[in-house]
């Protein structure tokens, strides 16, 4: 083991015994060429989660194409039908782990439907790596995907300009692509984006510095991504807890749910919706027993210090920061599916747990992904077109602005003749 | 030395105030799964083999659930080729649970000409699809939840934790359903039904911590024990009755685990001393070859062999 390779590693044990840092899941956005496959291979390889008979099957792979080196995108490459074509046609998921966390990779392509799979990676992404081309700069593309983290709320962003082998490693490449990116993201009103410049082919500032880029002192693409806090927002947010559950047990009646946000002990004064009922909660209970306090992201069972009427589909929340009781309330809304929006047609939305049947029943200006500027709506709403509607629900909802409580604030639309789920919401 | 070893050699944690580990993450979405399940649907069912990730789903049931019941049967749907260690352990843990356990049985099927195989000894694991689709119909299950995870294999990646199958029980990778937030959409007409993964997010390496963190019971042939075997095309192969030596091949005797236990015609154990959950971590964190490329067989035909089989109804 190399000196450097020894330091490393007891840097990652000296981490690990401060405590673990749970989850980050990020996704990927980028295009074949960008060589977003082989940053994902690259990751995967340098921090040693392939195994022989993985990287011998990628191997096999790159001689029958003719590539000399073992080409790393092909680790990625999924379905049958994508490695016919070359390109990554849904979303894959790629877990990887390093002594500090757990990473889950949403892998969105980069070519058709983009925007559906984009949106659909980005609606549980804590953070976004976003892939320019050292030779091509800020493209039409980046917009779009710097637009798609925007809307979507994603709290970190990581501009990775990739290729630096292509251009010399050149700093002035890496410092005009960082300024149209942060120029553009400013007036997106991006907050946290970092940039770090790599080479994905050869490994420079992925997960070990390599020596060509020794001008950049900032942190690599996997420190950066080590030390991105994901949750705190949620946990710092108003409590959210839709109920899954009821449950009748010996200590009464139990709700079974999971906080979106928040905080919740005993003792609290909570409000359920929809009735608008004030109530104290009595324990907060897992399997284990009880427990002091749960925080957002915990899966628990609450009771309460008197029996109300509380239902799969309500929600209970912190009395502070209550959210909105809302029949009709205006959204963004991405189109998902290849059956045009229909305005005025009914539709089941779906919220945290609760699904109501709703119709779009106003349509307001359509957005443009890569300028998030607003004009009128075309005549036919198609997949991949995002816009800006008024929806009325047949019930109550209770809700929060997207951009203030993304789990609060999010819903999808499902057609109830084919099933099929065929928007995305976000409540303005 | 991995990053991943450094990850496993830490010592189990329980969740302190405002710290929650890895494992504790994916034990709560898992549950959350489990409780959408049992909230959407009218009658689903838990596929239980007695394998490792089927135990796992089992604990993180009672974590949703307890102290009620399942609001769900267990369903194992026999190959007929089974590791006996298996059996006996799934009927104790479906025994000491108190739930109710469906089995049904691919020698049915093919008695009833619905399987039909090319010879007696051929793999099962196919076959099953056929017979799990059979009992989907018979029981009418609009749910079917399973142990699958997205690492174990490519065309695995994309599956869906809500994944959606028709009424032929096929899965079509182009047009799935997308799948946004954690607001899943689990509707469908009569007929079709739904496969969930709980623990689609989960590795082989996240299963093995969680099982030492909660002392997870499994069948004995997961550690290390004394097995007859025979050494063919790089892999170690059990000698049983359903799984004779060739002709001129030479038994020996090694100490060998399976990391998993499928169809015993086509699952090799691995040469290890690893008695306990701990040792296994430190193996699985130094692996050098993944679960399925060192144990499955049937797995090491085509690249694209298990996407095949799943459009077809495989889990």
């Amino acid at each position: 083991m190399s000196r450097l390779a020894e330091i490393e590693r007891d840097a990652l044990r000296a981490r690990a015994a401060d405590g673990e840092a749970g989850v980050l899941r990020f996704i990927t956005a980028g295009s074949v060429d960008d060589g977003k496959s082989t940053l994902i291979g690259r990751l995967l390889h340098d921090t040693r989660q392939i195994l022989a008979d993985q990287l011998a099957a990628v191997s096999r792979a790159s001689q029958k194409r003719g590539h000399d080196d073992v080409d790393l995108s092909l680790l990625t490459d999924g379905l049958e039908a994508e490695r016919e074509q070359g390109i990554t046609i849904d979303v894959a998921y790629r877990y990887f782990a390093t002594a500090r966390r757990k990473f889950i990779i949403a892998d969105t392509p980069g070519h058709e439907q983009y925007t559906r799979n984009m949106v659909t990676g980005a609606s549980t992404a804590d953070a976004a790596v976003i892939l320019a081309d050292a030779e091509k700069g800020l493209l039409p593309q980046s917009r779009r995907h710097l637009c798609i983290a925007s809307l979507l709320g994603i709290r970190h962003i990581v501009v990775a300009v990739n290729k630096m082998d292509r251009v010399a490693y050149a700093q002035s490449v890496f410092e005009s692509i960082r300024a149209d990116f942060s120029a553009f993201a400013q007036r997106l009103g991006l907050k946290n984006v970092q940039y770090v410049p790599v080479s994905a082919l050869r490994g420079d500032m992925v997960v070990d510095r390599g020596d060509a880029l020794g001008w950049h002192a900032g942190p690599t693409l996997l420190e950066i991504l080590e030390s991105i806090e994901p949750g705190r927002g949620d946990t710092s947010q108003p409590l959210r807890f839709p109920v899954q559950l009821v449950q009748r047990t010996g200590r009464g009646r139990a709700y079974l749910g999971r906080l979106q946000s928040g905080r919740v002990s005993a003792g609290d004064t909570v409000v359920a919706f929809p009735s608008g009922r004030r109530v104290r909660v009595s324990g907060v209970h897992v399997h284990a027993g009880e427990l002091d306090e749960a925080q957002a992201g915990d899966s628990v069972a609450l009771t309460l210090g008197e029996e109300i009427d509380l239902a799969r589909g309500d929600l209970i929340a912190g009395v502070e920061d209550a959210p909105r009781l809302v029949q009709q309330f205006d959204a963004t809304l991405v189109w998902l599916s290849a059956e045009p929006l229909v305005k005025g047609a009914g539709y089941l939305l779906k919220s945290g747990t609760r699904t109501v049947r709703a119709r779009v029943s106003a349509f307001g200006e359509q957005i443009d992904v890569q300028t998030l500027e607003a004009r009128p709506a075309a005549a036919r709403i198609a997949l991949n077109d995002i816009l800006r509607v008024t929806i009325t629900a047949q019930q109550p909802l209770a809700l929060d602005a997207y951009r203030v409580n993304r789990a609060g604030g999010a819903f999808i639309l499902i057609d109830e003749v084919s099933n099929q789920t065929v928007a995305g919401g976000m409540v303005a | 030395m991995s990053a991943a070893t450094a990850l496993a050699e830490r010592p189990p944690t329980v969740a302190a105030q405002g710290l929650r580990s890895h494992l504790d993450w994916l034990e709560a979405e898992a549950i959350f799964i489990l409780r959408e399940v049992a909230g959407e649907c009218e009658n689903p069912a838990l596929l239980f083999s007695g394998g490792k990730d089927s135990a796992v789903l089992l604990r993180l049931a009672e974590k949703a659930f307890r102290p009620a019941r399942f609001p769900f049967p267990l369903l194992h749907i026999d190959t007929g080729h089974n590791f006996p260690e298996v059996i006996t352990f799934r009927d104790q843990r479906a025994h000491e649970l108190g739930e109710r356990l469906i089995v049904r049985k691919v020698e049915d099927s093919i008695r009833r000409g619905t399987v039909r195989l090319r010879h007696p000894l051929q793999s099962r694991n196919t076959a099953q699809s056929v017979t799990l689709l059979e009992a989907v119909s018979e029981f009418a299950f609009d749910a079917a939840i399973g142990g699958a995870r997205r690492d174990e294999e490519k065309a695995r990646a994309k599956e869906r934790v809500f994944s959606f199958r028709d009424q032929f029980g096929q899965w079509d990778p182009r047009n799935q359903r997308p799948e946004l937030w954690d607001i899943y959409n689990p509707r469908i007409h009569a007929g079709e039904h739904v496969r969930v993964f709980p623990i689609s997010n989960w590795t082989e390496l996240d299963i093995w911590q969680y099982i030492a963190r909660e002392h997870i019971e499994l069948p004995s042939i997961y550690y290390a024990h004394d097995r007859e075997v025979v050494s063919r095309g790089g892999m170690l192969h059990p000698v049983t009755e359903l799984t004779p030596p060739r002709a001129g091949e030479a038994i020996e005797t090694r100490r060998v685990r399976f990391r998993t236990v499928g169809d015993i015609t086509c699952t090799c154990p691995v040469a290890s001393n690893a008695a306990n959950p701990a040792e296994i971590l430190a193996e699985t964190a130094s692996a050098t070859v993944s679960e399925r490329g060192a144990t499955r067989a049937d797995d090491q035909t085509s690249d694209a062999s298990m996407e095949r089989r799943k459009r077809e109804g495989y889990f």
